[in-house]
């Protein structure tokens, strides 16, 4: 059974929400008023109407950046921002196409890393194996992919807040299981000097080379997210997200679903762990603790859950925060700004700052169908499909 | 509606301004990066480190060789990567030439290991005490006027056992790179001397609950060295008594500070008499010292009784960042060279005696070996006992010596 047949047949258009920020030019009028009836299968003429004056700005703006900043803002700012935006992303997806709030994305990375540093080189030799590097980003990704399907595994039962509960309790699990094992995890201190190895004569620690590399892995996860949840898996994950009785009753499976959208979640998260203790150089259990759990849900709903760029946005803002709040207001209560801004936010747009979006090209869409001749323009019609119903 | 614009545009205008390069400053005045914690675990020690930095600046009146010298604060949580992205930023952002931090161990490694990417910086630690830093792989731009973790604890372990008559003991502290050194600091002198420790706990940073390790401590020891601080010594002293222990206690540097000897709780009448040891004491009798004191006391109302030890080390770090660059009238010309070798020649006149660095830029001083004292009007202070003077970082050991017993570890030094 196609995607195409099984959402006819379940009444659902989920088109009309890929439509919400997926699309760079609303769709015309016949289409937007018969969402149900797109084949969402992707095929090379639709690929290239699919990209817009808004997709080459911004691809050309990322690629460019590095040579129109200094390396700071390159490397501390760009670099963090997409390898924090990755992990994040992988939240996004469980989050808004699978109705999974996972909490512990960011043990997933963690996971990863570790493993980087533990198979790989260090600062502490006694415990790290010194194994090539291809060898163990293959076994860390292969690491953080397990543990995320055996977490999956464990909470796919569960749903809503016992979600969060149980995910927030591995992650804890995991930070106290680091800071308290000396043999493997080397306790409180971690891994120092974990760096990106030379290859191919390039350093990729250095900012720019670091940068493309997120870069190139951020394009990887963004894309492959926007084709999963188009694809008919995907498209089945968000009928189990919106109904898991009627989807078992079509036959299919919503545990195994489940289950297999957090397997590639694992799969995005590990990814953004290794270039993440890349950008560090180093791992603690400082980089997996309950802060660090909390601020990827935190980049994750400041985005936007709605679409894949979200979580990118939402950590382009909190690094600048992050970094620049200090600069703002008297240096001891910095972190009062921080809050104020995320809570400011999260207040006036439960969609986070992609839902600011959407509103701002809604006034932008009356202002345009107020000056139509004909009075009812037909962005109109595309922009009420956009709308979110139901979803908050 | 139009309050989600005004929203929206106070939200970009802040982005905006964020992103902006700082102002262009004069060529007359000098930036100093200040890092400290003001979040997490350390935030009370961090601010109070921040003062002491402070502190030295206003004794000058803000100037140094009639530059006026601005201070840039950055704030980490103790994490090492927090505290290397902040560095990161002060340094390539801000454009501070001269550095001042960070406040814990593991973070000094990190941002020591930081400062060799950065030749154009001059790094001067903060508060941070882990040995490795300048012994293992050091850096040549980084340097660390106050001394560190084993050198705060030297001349204790034979006070210990000689004065104090403790012939065998047991050892709690937190399993990390502080703590080791502090142990190695005092075991080295104690097993030396003839002394005995049979148990060692290694407890985890930030524990709450500490009833399965007093369970397991020896009965036949004479006292027990605690090398834990702030929240977790109180816990444990607390828990300790609860479940009735009696034994004499050692305390390690951060043990009974102010932090811990503030605390406003029945049980704190116990710390009287602990012996500890450390780079400074309340009760140091010197007309320098007092004057630190009086100084701190009438810039900060807000601050602790006397100053911390985090306020002491950044005030000597940052004195010595202001003291060289009197000594070479504000030049930092030749990628700092002339600076650095004025920090290198430096004699600090601190309120703790002089203090000199040696070959890999750590600092000789004095230790003071305390006992806890009740003043007349009941404030705990650390009494002064004994100053052990030109402490080095190897103990007053050869370097053959020192290198043969390594570095402080779980099981470094041993004497059981």
């Amino acid at each position: 059974m196609s995607a195409a047949q099984w959402r006819k047949a379940m009444n659902f258009s989920a088109t009309s929400r890929h439509w919400a920020g997926g699309r760079v030019v609303p769709p015309p009028a016949g289409r937007a008023a018969t969402p149900a009836s797109t084949p969402p299968a992707i095929n090379g003429q639709r690929l290239w109407r699919h990209i817009g004056a808004r997709h080459v700005v911004v691809l050309a703006a990322v690629l460019l950046y590095p040579w129109i900043v200094p390396p700071f803002f390159t490397f501390q700012i760009g670099g963090q921002a997409l390898a924090l935006g990755l992990i994040a992303l992988s939240l996004t997806f469980l989050a808004g196409y699978g109705g999974m709030l996972s909490l512990a994305q960011m043990t997933v990375a963690g996971i990863a890393g570790y493993v980087v540093a533990i198979l790989g080189e260090s600062g502490t030799p006694q415990i790290s194996l010194g194994w090539p590097w291809w060898l163990v980003v293959l076994f860390a990704i292969a690491a953080g992919t397990a543990s995320a399907t055996f977490i999956g595994w464990l909470s796919v039962r569960t749903e809503g807040i016992y979600t969060i509960m149980i995910t927030l309790a591995i992650g804890v699990a995991f930070f106290y299981l680091a800071q308290q094992n000396y043999e493997i995890f080397n306790g409180f201190q971690g891994f120092q000097k974990v760096v990106p190895p030379v290859v191919l004569g390039v350093d990729w620690r250095s900012p720019v080379p670091y940068y493309y590399l997120v870069l190139f892995w951020a394009l990887c996860g963004y894309f492959f997210v926007k084709y999963l949840i188009r694809a008919p898996f995907g498209v089945a994950l968000q009928g189990v997200r919106d109904n898991a009785r009627r989807m078992s009753a079509l036959g299919f499976s919503p545990v195994a679903h489940r289950v297999a959208a957090y397997a590639v979640a694992g799969v995005i998260a590990s990814i953004g762990g290794v270039l993440l203790v890349w950008y560090n150089g180093l791992i603690s259990p400082g980089s997996v603790g309950t802060g660090w759990l909390i601020n990827i849900l935190i980049i994750a709903v400041l985005g936007g859950l709605r679409h894949p760029v979200g979580p990118f946005i939402g950590a382009v803002v909190f690094v600048l925060l992050q970094n620049f709040a200090i600069d703002l207001v008297d240096r001891e209560r910095f972190n009062l700004v921080i809050g104020l801004i995320f809570l400011v936010i999260v207040l006036f747009s439960p969609d986070g700052l992609l839902g600011w979006w959407a509103w701002l090209r809604e006034r932008a869409g009356r202002r345009l169908a107020r000056s139509a001749v004909g009075g009812k323009d037909w962005r109109s019609v595309g922009v009420q499909q956009a709308r979110p119903a139901g979803r908050s | 509606m139009t309050r989600r614009t005004t929203w929206f545009g106070a939200l970009a205008g802040a982005a905006v301004a964020a992103v902006l390069p700082a102002s262009l400053q004069a060529q007359d005045t000098i930036k100093i990066g200040l890092l400290a914690t003001l979040e997490g675990p350390f935030a009370a020690g961090g601010q109070d480190g921040m003062r002491g930095a402070e502190l030295a600046l206003k004794q000058r009146g803000g100037m140094v060789a009639g530059k006026k010298i601005e201070i840039i604060k950055g704030s980490s949580d103790a994490k090492p990567d927090v505290a290397v992205n902040a560095t990161r930023k002060l340094v390539e952002q801000d454009k501070v030439q001269i550095m001042v931090g960070p406040l814990s161990g593991s973070e000094g490694i990190a941002v020591k290991d930081y400062s060799k990417s950065q030749p154009g910086v001059t790094f001067i630690n903060g508060g941070s005490g882990a040995q490795a830093t300048t012994l293992v792989d050091p850096s040549p731009n980084f340097f660390r006027f106050n001394t560190e973790g084993a050198q705060w604890m030297v001349g204790l372990g034979t006070y210990a056992y000689a004065t104090k008559g403790y012939k065998k003991m047991a050892v709690i502290a937190e399993d990390y790179a502080f703590p080791y050194s502090q142990v190695q600091g005092f075991m080295a002198e104690y097993c030396k001397a003839g002394g005995k420790v049979t148990h060692k706990a290694w407890v985890p940073l930030g524990g709450k609950d500490y009833s399965s390790v007093i369970a397991k401590l020896p009965q036949d020891v004479d006292a027990l060295l605690v090398v834990l601080g702030g929240a977790d010594a109180v816990n444990f002293l607390t828990q300790y008594e609860q479940a009735g222990g009696d034994k004499p206690m050692v305390g390690g540097s951060i043990t009974v500070d102010q932090t811990v000897l503030n605390f406003k709780g029945k049980r704190r009448d116990s710390l009287v008499g602990t012996p500890s040891a450390g780079p400074m004491a309340d009760g140091i009798d010197t007309p320098e010292w007092k004057k630190f004191v009086a100084d701190y006391k009438t810039n900060f109302k807000d601050g602790f009784p006397s100053p911390s030890l985090f306020a002491t080390v950044y005030y000597l770090n940052m004195k010595a960042a202001l003291d060289a660059l009197e000594a070479v009238n504000g030049d930092l010309s030749g990628n700092q060279a002339k600076y650095r070798e004025a920090l290198a020649k430096l004699v600090l006149k601190s309120p703790v005696g002089d203090i000199k660095v040696d070959d890999n830029r750590q600092a000789i001083g004095s230790t003071y070996i305390t006992e806890v004292t009740k003043g007349a009007d009941g404030v705990f202070f650390n009494k002064v006992v004994k100053i052990i003077p030109n402490v080095d970082q190897r103990l007053g050991m050869s370097k053959a010596d020192f290198d043969k017993m390594g570095l402080g570890s779980r099981d470094v030094p041993s004497c059981p």
